[in-house]
């Protein structure tokens, strides 16, 4: 197995991690973390795809960088809906999935 | 061009002015950019020469490296659907929301957000580039997000969470799709990905990309954020949201079957799309009925609207033999895609009036009011005739054409789709209707003028307009239609 | 050796990443999550991406770290802090989870060799003005894709912004810091922004030709002026404010008219004459910087909100 063999399955796995996170985790915080990770697991498998040859692609790795400011913006708006919602209901759960409500 | 231009770069300008600029300054920046576009999107419709093709390359750079855009009748009609509906949004908002730069929290934060809106759905439709689709949707869903939140309820506060939930989830799955994409043909361009040599990731890419852009249109079972957040959404921004929000990943779905990858476009898939589209006639019909607030009924018709999308897939993406009813369904689901969202955006706009007079939409609220304000019941009801598909209406001509070509084709069963939907829309929209009309006192202080209540009317009698000017409206479009039948292209 | 150094980073990444995800405590799972992105700046170093190990290790890591630490605390004022128990493993979910990962890791072992743009991209790039590839790609072949991810953040930006409460509009953004005169956050916030500064607009400048560039400058900024904040040395603003109003527009706003500048001369819309690309895009680098580092401050601190001290 090659290194970028490595990083691209890594990438793969973080996906799945992702994945689990954010569907079978509640709390929302969580879930913006498991978001996170799946955006950067593709972008791991992304650019591992690009290092394959013999020079680098320069196209994906703009287009991660790209990515990792949308991840942030979405990131930012998620987490102030979240504490929005706390401060109005006094749980960051949405509201059909928390048992206590 | 210029008015290709125009399209990207005024609303842009719009929402610049509308943060940085405050007081009357930013109320005629905000208005100057709406009749702009407008006015824009019109010269799309009635060019200068014979309709045809445009097609740009942003910044000389030709794809694999740059990005390239195209207006073709797709995108025209969305468009012009678009500007029409935004138009009548902030109208309404003007007045329901305030004049932007008034210093109020709402109405400081609607006017960007909906330029920002705007400006990512011109995008959508005129992009051929599937990275950049990405960004426009993911600017198209911050924005969204933002206007469902905006009345700062807790209800709200929810239904923006669950929406963005799905959001971005359905991006993740896009973008996934277009990593594998890149990464097999080193391009992202459909045209280019047309004529690529397929490969074996193909299947997984698009299979990933069509479940995201699914989440983003919410066709069912993706559904359950729909209702919810156009529910609770200020009347003006639902007519948006679901007029124009999901009409985008729609676009890029047909585009990715029927454009980049038609190869890949077999029957069995066209079928799984199409057997999902009637789950969502059926189910979202089916809750319309039971629901018993009126924004509601018009929230889960929009899932069932969208259903009716998916259902012409297996029609426009038919392959071998005699294929003549290929533009026929097409040109069905364009005019689909336009009277829904005329008539829808009317809907969510009069409902908003009524609620602002009687402080509720559930349906004993309604009762007499369409002695108390006849052109805004009017304009409900016209808009109701083109969501059952009577005639003459968009409603009935675009189903009229899709069934046409359901039978040339053999597929029959489509048709029946088509016509037993429409019954369920009367049924669902019956009750509403029968409490607009009943007899009872109205509300004493009537606060909506005329000239507010003209406003859904247009849309309304808009929706029931291409009608009659179908055959029209579709000769002076260029198609689109991909695929062997394309009656596009320069001169026809 | 080398290949023994990329198991052993991978290694850690997917730890750090499950801790993040199934750990005990939201706490625990942030600090996993920042630790993951200073691990993965290193993994991008080691995959030839420079430019994007920066930009990890800057927003990533670093602005999305402080983004999710604050909103803690503002979870733990209201009490929302806590988790519902979800520590049993959820089957279907997990062979949902196993299936993704499995399909790409098949997609990766049936990809066809690498075919790209490279002939293009040759005969493209001295014409860009640019030496840094990345930066050619992101302010020229793909200008557009960047003029809507600039807006993107104003889009997310005014969404916050809207969830303060209407009668918290005319307050200070952001949940009141108060630092303890003489505390390590004074000290730390008296000598880090001046170097920060000198960081970020260095990267800036340097996007041109080497690793570096609006977004990553952008970021060092941002982190300095949420230091200072957090330090109290600046009190944040109030939204209103024009001079943070147009600086939230300024690189949007530059990118934009350079834009329909081309489109007037003969370059197209986004399209720079060759003899001035170099400084249009130097330009529009700069003002866009600008813009980020206000916008990217800005979307950490979050809404307006009272009990600031004048």
């Amino acid at each position: 197995m090659t290194g970028l063999s490595l990083y691209a399955l890594t990438g793969a796995v973080l996906v799945g991690f992702g994945i689990y996170g954010l569907l079978a985790k509640r709390h929302l915080l969580r879930r913006v973390i498991a978001f996170n990770l799946i955006g950067s697991g593709l972008f791991v498998f992304f650019g591992a795809s690009a290092a394959r040859g013999e020079t680098v692609d320069p196209v994906p790795q703009a287009l991660i960088i790209t990515g990792i400011v949308v991840a942030l913006s979405a990131s930012a708006l998620a987490v102030g809906l979240i504490v929005a919602k706390a401060r109005v209901s006094g749980r960051a759960l949405l509201p059909e999935e928390d048992d206590d409500a | 061009m210029t008015a290709l231009l125009a399209l990207l770069v005024v609303p842009l300008f719009g929402a610049l002015a509308a943060i940085a600029l405050s007081g009357r300054a930013a109320g005629v920046a905000v208005w100057a950019a709406t009749l702009v576009t407008v006015a824009a999107a019109l010269a799309l419709v009635f060019p200068v020469g014979p309709p045809g093709i445009v097609t740009l390359e942003l910044g000389g750079w030709a794809p694999p490296l740059g990005i390239a855009l195209a207006a073709d009748g797709l995108s025209v009609a969305l468009i012009v659907m678009s500007a029409l509906v935004m138009l009548g949004a902030g109208l309404a908002a003007h007045h329901s929301i305030g004049p932007a730069g008034e210093g109020g929290r709402m109405a400081f934060g609607f006017w960007p957000l909906m330029l920002l809106l705007w400006a990512a759905l011109n995008a959508v439709f005129l992009s051929r580039d599937l990275f950049n689709l990405y960004v426009g949707i993911e600017l198209l869903s911050l924005a969204a997000v933002g206007l469902v939140a905006i009345d700062g309820k807790a209800r709200a506060y929810a239904a923006a969470i669950r929406y963005l939930v799905y959001a971005l989830a359905g991006s993740l799955l896009y973008l996934g799709g277009v990593v594998l994409t890149y990464a097999a043909h080193g391009t992202l361009d459909m045209g280019l990905l047309a004529a690529r040599s397929p490969a074996v990731s193909d299947g997984l890419a698009l299979a990933l990309m069509t479940a995201g852009l699914m989440a983003k249109t919410a066709l069912f079972p993706f559904h359950v954020w729909l209702p919810p957040a156009h529910g609770s959404a200020p009347a003006p921004a639902s007519a948006m949201l679901s007029a124009l929000v999901p009409k985008a990943s729609f676009v890029i779905l047909l585009r990715l079957w029927l454009e980049a990858m038609p190869d890949r476009a077999s029957d069995g898939a066209l079928l799984l799309l199409a057997l999902l589209g009637v789950s969502a006639v059926v189910w979202g019909s089916l809750r319309a009925i039971a629901q018993t607030r009126l924004k509601l009924v018009v929230a889960y018709s929009t899932v069932a609207q969208i259903g009716y999308l998916f259902v012409v897939f297996p029609l426009v993406g038919a392959t071998g033999g005699d294929l003549t009813f290929r533009s026929d369904a097409w040109n069905g689901l364009v005019l689909l895609i336009l009277s829904h969202g005329l008539a829808k955006s009317a809907m969510f706009l009069t409902v908003g009036q009524w609620m602002n007079v009687t402080g509720s939409d559930a349906f004993d609220r309604l009762r007499g009011l369409a002695v108390a304000m006849p052109i805004s019941v009017f304009g409900f009801a016209l808009a109701a005739v083109t969501l059952a598909g009577l005639p003459p209406s968009g409603g009935f001509t675009a189903k009229y054409l899709i069934m046409t070509a359901a039978f040339v084709s053999g597929q029959w069963v489509w048709a029946l789709v088509m016509a037993g939907g429409g019954l369920l829309a009367a049924i669902y929209l019956y009750r509403p209707m029968a409490a607009l009309f009943a007899r009872s006192a109205p509300p004493e202080t009537i606060t909506v003028s005329t000239s507010r209540q003209l406003v859904p009317l247009a849309l309304a009698t808009a929706s029931i307009a291409l009608g009659f000017l179908a055959a029209g409206l579709l000769e002076m479009l260029p198609s689109g239609l991909p695929g062997p039948l394309a009656i596009s292209g320069e001169g026809s | 050796m080398t290949l023994l150094l990329d198991a052993v980073l991978c290694v850690l990444l997917l730890g750090t990443a499950l801790a993040a995800v199934l750990g005990r405590g939201v706490f625990r799972a942030i600090v996993f999550f920042i630790v993951y992105g200073l691990l993965l700046s290193v993994g991008w170093v080691r995959l030839e991406a420079v430019n994007v190990a920066l930009a990890e290790a800057a927003i990533g890591a670093g602005l999305t770290g402080i983004l999710l630490l604050t909103t803690y605390g503002k979870l733990t004022r209201v009490s929302a802090e806590a988790e519902p128990d979800d520590a049993g493993v959820n089957l279907p979910v997990a062979l949902v989870s196993v299936a993704v990962a499995g399909a790409l890791a098949w997609a990766w072992s049936v990809l066809p060799e690498p075919t790209r743009p490279r002939a293009e991209l040759a005969e493209a790039l001295p014409r860009a003005g640019v030496e840094n590839p990345v930066t050619a790609v992101l302010l020229s072949f793909r200008a557009w894709d960047t003029l809507l991810e600039s807006v993107v953040l104003l889009a997310a930006l005014i969404g916050l912004w809207l969830l303060g409460r209407d009668e918290d509009w005319q307050q200070r953004l952001g949940v009141p810091q108060h630092a303890r005169p003489g505390g390590i956050m004074t000290s730390f916030g008296r000598v880090l922004p001046p170097v920060g500064f000198l960081v970020g607009v260095y990267l800036v400048f340097i996007g041109a030709d080497e690793p570096g560039g609006a977004f990553q400058g952008g970021t060092v900024l941002a982190a300095v002026g949420l230091v200072a904040a957090l330090a109290g040395l600046i009190q944040p603003p109030r939204i209103g404010q024009w001079q943070w109003h147009a600086g939230l527009v300024l690189g949007p706003l530059v990118f934009l008219l350079a834009g329909v500048a081309g489109a007037l001369s003969d370059s197209g819309f986004l399209g720079y004459p060759e003899a001035i690309a170099g400084t249009a895009i130097l330009v529009i680098e700069a003002a866009l910087a600008a813009s980020i580092a206000v916008t990217l401050a800005f979307l950490v601190i979050g809404p307006p909100e009272k009990g600031h001290r004048e």
